[in-house]
């Protein structure tokens, strides 16, 4: 074949793929968009003419607001204390010789799918009782940020793993120290990585039901993710105005913080390779 | 600043060797354990600690428990939990002996090889690939979709599926003109695969994006100049660095899917138990069923099966290393 | 991976499990505090619990504790010179999970003073120790409260345990039949249609049946439905063929009785000919889509409990959103659920039904038990039932307060009048919620295409597993 039909063989090809990707990941979202905006919304996605009516149903829910600032709160103490915990050790991992470490870390992180799950929610109320932390904030941070941690350490290890030694070794012949290295040199690098943990963690805490659920006794302490479950009407029936309209709402701090995080951090990529 | 990027400092001969996995593996040369920031034993510990101490607070201790109330006859209300009786491995012998368990870790199997191994994992690695070169119009746009499928809560998502597959208003059919077709019904496996790669693709994606970021430039210029194409670049420059977030990633994706409880939003385990996967068969006999004991049990084995894949990645990974030495 | 390492660690955890377990159960195992406690204080500090909440779940009932229940009880103690810090922690989320937080706050004492439960969970709750009978946790000014005048005997039934009361009822409910009675006509039915047995049932779905895209009957079943399919299809049937699910006195449960194979046959009548529709009972949305299909009058017989006239179908679009039906008075029709034949019901009725409801209980840790008393007795005055009853229409625990309330509402003082007194209460077991399992995968065997008798020998099976065979009747 010549190389000129081949090349736009080729990208129509691409060009369907791409679509099919577009299609498959938009139309489930469709609900999601189209939803908020229609008069008595149920299952069925329809067109009709565009109100602002659930918006105001959901500005006069009492809920609504504070729910949204103490999930910013949860999921941001969460992801910061689990960026900062996970970048530490995975360095002195990665670089210190600890007998048995890849064993351990990965017992550790079996271990975090058995506290995940719905049968440990038992033993993990009972200790917080003990330890004076039901009913709070911190309580919630900590659960959530110790069965986050064991993964968040392995893929970030991974990205110290990836640092050619040569780096820190010329910065060390430079007289650098070693904090001085770890700042200017390692942190840098492992950037990306540590934006992909943040924003990995910050999703998981932003959609747990469970864990603030059960762990918070007060309402209006609970985050978005719980208050979006009571979104029922009298009749016990999914409230679609609200569920739909809070969904929007709730889901936009996560992709605004994305935004900013990929742009200032790049996790993508500074436009530098094209293939 | 003094950094040193990536880009700028090439050095062939430390990050071109096939890089070692975060996992269990045969012991790394010393060259690469080589502390070489000068940090010293006892700062390496104090980097260490906090981590170690909030995971052994928060999660190996109740963990532990979960796993000693997996040898009780316990509930949460009813007599079993006044007084538990204990009854060593009795859960785990009535699991073992439960059609019903053994269907969910089949359907967990294939849960997990389908949705997770090869759905999320080359998805979102095609998805990392085409979005560098993308156009600046589409990049934002499909990566916004896919995040908003990884972000939403799951309370949300089930709105949204259900609206898609609705048997009588959903948008499918409406597309397909396939009026009352019950696809949760006629193809339960098929829809909850599917729709998990549909919500876990982000995570593959952004972790591969992050990835193939680590790809020295250099090298793509080298591999490019010397004439290689797209994928001949991926082949031969592109999966040996990224190998080793390869099996991070699947290791990852796998152990959560086999935790993952979301497909009962979608299905309720139906019709009549055929998607329901081992999260949702722990879900109906601890918390419905109310036998918390025999779901601790379960999720210990649910652990064990995580444990017996991660050691055949491990062993292939290692063959595939000997094949290419 | 050496398996030295794991294993060391597990024995090393689970003798840290073993001792922490001990502590827990050291420090909150103790007895129910002194009735008496704190009886003179005048500062109490009391919360509140229940599965409501403002602009979400239950709101009316979440709005009537914040804004009325509390205030005014308040302004009470105030007057006696007690100052009352009154909180509300109201949920709105899946009764399961409700449940679930309940019974963990009740095991460590940390919860609320006064909470709202199902009365199908008092057995397990007081089986595992977690509430105490009022009588020990109060004393005697539970005993002599003058409202317990105004609630009959069966509905203070939902609220006992072995002869003993455990809370206050707050309401109770009672299923009929919703007819669509345009559909009806032109099946050729009457329009104060009644049926007298379950072939009068069966005969007018197939005449139902003839009409284009109509579903004749629904009757809840399968494993979705959840409790729906025990306290809406399977129990009011079984009570249609002469003897409960639960023998009180012998302490044993039907098994595969010829009365309980009968129910299975019935369904799989209903479902194998087409007259209900199989594929609605297996899917996860299927009760919200048999409402929201018999609000646009696709479905000729359905069997509800109250709230579905109150709360689903209700005229209003404010408070019914999609499933209301504006013409709900002029449509809609109902019947009492008939036994099996005329005469073959429990105790020889002609028509039966099944009522449950939730009520007020009490913390046996609570700090203050007579002020939570004093609480819960206010929450069930006639005055704070009616201000519920009007804020939300609903049949209360207390006569008096139906009488004055109900009058306006046809179908709610019809269930009052006519069916509270034929009908029969869950039983209040520890078991009940394995055997109402059992029950719902039952229905489904049938539903899905199996022989009643194979579907009963199965449920006998499962049956057995959950209270052992002694306490199985029948098979």
């Amino acid at each position: 074949m010549n190389p000129v039909v081949r090349g736009v063989v080729g990208r129509i090809g691409a060009y369907t793929a791409v679509c099919t990707l577009v299609v498959f990941f938009a139309l489930p979202l469709l609900w999601l968009v189209l939803t908020p905006f229609t008069k008595n919304p149920t299952y069925s996605v329809r067109f009709s003419t565009p109100t602002l009516g659930n918006f105001a149903k959901l500005a006069e829910n009492p809920q609504v607001w504070p729910s949204i600032r103490n999930s910013i709160l949860l999921a941001g103490g969460s992801s910061l204390l689990v960026i900062g915990l996970a970048a530490l050790a995975a360095y002195a991992l990665s670089r210190v010789r600890v007998p048995g470490r890849d064993q351990l870390l990965y017992a550790l992180l079996l271990l975090s799918s058995i506290v995940t799950g719905t049968a440990a929610m038992v033993p993990i109320f009972l200790m917080l009782f003990q330890l004076n932390l039901i009913d709070r904030h911190t309580g919630v941070i900590l659960v959530l940020t110790g069965g986050l941690l064991p993964a968040a350490v392995f893929m970030l290890k991974d990205f110290v793993d990836g640092i050619p030694r040569s780096y820190e070794e010329s910065a060390r012949v430079f007289g650098a120290k070693p904090l001085q290295i770890l700042g200017h040199v390692v942190l840098p690098v492992i950037r990306p990585g540590m934006a992909t943990v943040g924003v990995w963690a910050l999703v998981q805490v932003w959609g747990n039901f469970l864990v603030p659920y059960v762990l918070l006794a007060n309402p209006s302490k609970q985050p978005a993710a719980v208050v979006m479950y009571t979104f029922y009407d009298a009749g016990g029936q999914p409230d679609f105005a609200l569920i739909s309209t809070f969904a929007l709402v709730y889901s936009i701090p996560v992709v605004l913080l994305y935004l900013v995080v990929n742009r200032r951090y790049g996790f993508s990529f500074q436009g530098g390779i094209k293939g | 600043m003094p950094t040193a990027s990536p880009a700028a400092e090439p050095r062939p001969g430390t990050d071109a060797r096939p890089p070692d996995v975060g996992a269990p593996a045969p012991a790394r040369t010393a060259r690469q354990d080589q502390d070489v920031a000068g940090l010293g034993r006892g700062r390496a510990l104090g980097f260490v600690a906090p981590a170690l101490v909030v995971i052994g607070i928060f999660l190996v201790f109740p963990a532990i428990w979960t796993i000693y109330l997996g040898l009780l006859d316990y509930s949460l209300s009813g007599s079993g939990a006044k007084e538990p009786v204990f009854v060593g491995l009795g859960n785990y012998v009535e699991a073992l002996g439960d059609p019903g368990f053994h269907r969910s870790l089949y359907l967990t199997l294939l849960y997990v090889g389908g949705s997770a191994v090869i759905g999320q994992n080359i998805l979102g690695f095609l998805l990392a690939w085409y979005l560098r070169s993308a156009h600046r119009f589409v990049r934002p746009a499909l990566t916004i979709l896919v995040l908003l499928a990884w972000i939403l809560p799951g309370s949300v998502v089930a709105f949204l599926w259900q609206a898609l597959l609705d048997r009588r208003a959903g948008t499918l059919n409406a597309i397909l003109d396939t009026s009352g077709q019950a696809w949760v019904l006629d193809h339960p496996m098929l829809v909850i695969v599917i729709f998990n790669i549909w919500r876990g693709a982000a995570f593959s994606m952004l972790l591969y994006s992050a990835a193939l970021n680590t790809v020295p430039r250099s090298h793509l210029e080298v591999a490019r100049m010397s004439g290689a194409r797209g994928w001949q670049q991926l082949r031969d420059v592109v999966l040996p660095t990224v190998k080793r977030h390869v099996l991070t990633n699947t290791l990852l994706i796998t152990l959560w899917t086999f935790n993952d409880f979301s497909p009962y939003l979608l299905t309720g385990g139906g019709p009549n138990g055929a998607s329901e996967i081992l999260p949702v068969y722990i879900y109906r006999e601890a918390i419905i069923g109310g036998d918390l004991g025999y779901g601790s049990a379960i999720s210990l084995l649910l652990l064990l099966a995580n444990l017996v894949i991660a050691v055949f990645y491990l062993r292939v990974l290692r063959t595939k290393k000997e094949d290419a030495a | 991976m050496r398996p030295s390492r794991p294993s060391r660690a597990a024995v090393l955890g689970i003798a840290a499990a073993t001792l922490l377990t001990g502590c827990v159960g050291a420090k909150d195992s103790g007895p129910a505090a002194d009735p008496d406690a704190n009886a003179d204080a005048k500062n109490v500090t009391l919360v509140i619990s229940a599965n409501d909440i403002k602009g979400g779940k239950n709101a009316a009932e979440a709005a009537w504790i914040e804004d009325t229940v509390i205030p005014a009880f308040v302004e009470q103690q105030k007057a006696k010179g007690v100052t009352a810090d009154v909180t509300f922690n109201g949920a709105g989320v899946e009764d399961e999970q409700y449940k679930t937080k309940l019974e963990l706050n009740l095991r460590t004492g940390s919860g609320s003073d006064v909470f709202a439960a199902d009365g199908i969970w008092l057995g397990e709750l007081a089986a595992a120790g977690y509430v105490q009978p009022l009588d020990d946790v109060v004393g005697e000014a539970a005993a002599g409260w003058d409202g317990w005048s105004q609630i009959s005997e069966s509905v203070q039934q939902n609220m006992s345990f072995k002869g003993e009361r455990y809370g206050i009822p707050n309401g109770t409910d009672g299923r009929v039949l919703y007819l669509n009675k345009t559909l009806l006509e032109k099946a050729g039915l009457p329009a104060d249609w009644q049926p007298t047995s379950w072939e009068d049932v069966l005969t007018a779905g197939r005449a139902l049946k003839k009409l284009d895209g109509v579903t004749p009957i629904q009757i809840n079943a399968g494993v979705p439905m959840g409790e729906a399919t025990t306290a809406q299809g399977f129990l009011p049937l079984l009570a249609g063929t002469g003897s409960p699910l639960y023998d009180e006195a012998a302490g044993t449960w039907q098994g595969a009785t010829p009365g309980v194979t009968d129910v299975l046959g019935f369904y799989r009548t209903v479902y194998g000919e087409g007259l209900g529709d199989p594929r609605m009972q297996q899917d996860k949305a299927g009760r919200d889509q048999s409402f929201a299909e018999f609000a646009e009058g696709r479905i000729g017989i359905l069997a509800e409990g109250d709230y579905f006239w109150r709360s689903v179908i209700c005229p209003s679009e404010d408070d019914c959103g999609a499933t209301s039906m504006p013409d709900r008075d002029e449509v809609v029709g109902w019947a009492k659920i008939p036994a099996k034949t005329p005469g073959a019901g429990v105790d020889g009725q002609d028509f039966v039904s099944v009522s449950g409801g939730a009520g007020w209980m009490i913390s046996p840790k609570t700090q203050y038990p007579q002020q939570a008393w004093e609480l819960m007795a206010f929450m069930a005055s006639a005055e704070m039932q009616t201000a519920l009853s009007e804020a939300q229409i609903r049949i209360s625990a207390r006569n008096d307060v139906n009488a004055e309330t109900l009058a306006d509402d046809p179908l709610l003082s019809f269930i009052s009048e006519e069916v509270l007194p034929i009908t029969t209460y869950r039983p209040s077991d520890e078991k009940y919620n394995e055997v109402s399992l059992a029950i719902q995968q039952a229905t489904a065997d049938v539903v899905g295409g199996a022989a009643p008798d194979e579907a009963a020998r199965t449920y006998q099976r499962s049956l057995e597993k959950a209270v052992g065979a002694d306490r199985v009747a029948g098979g």
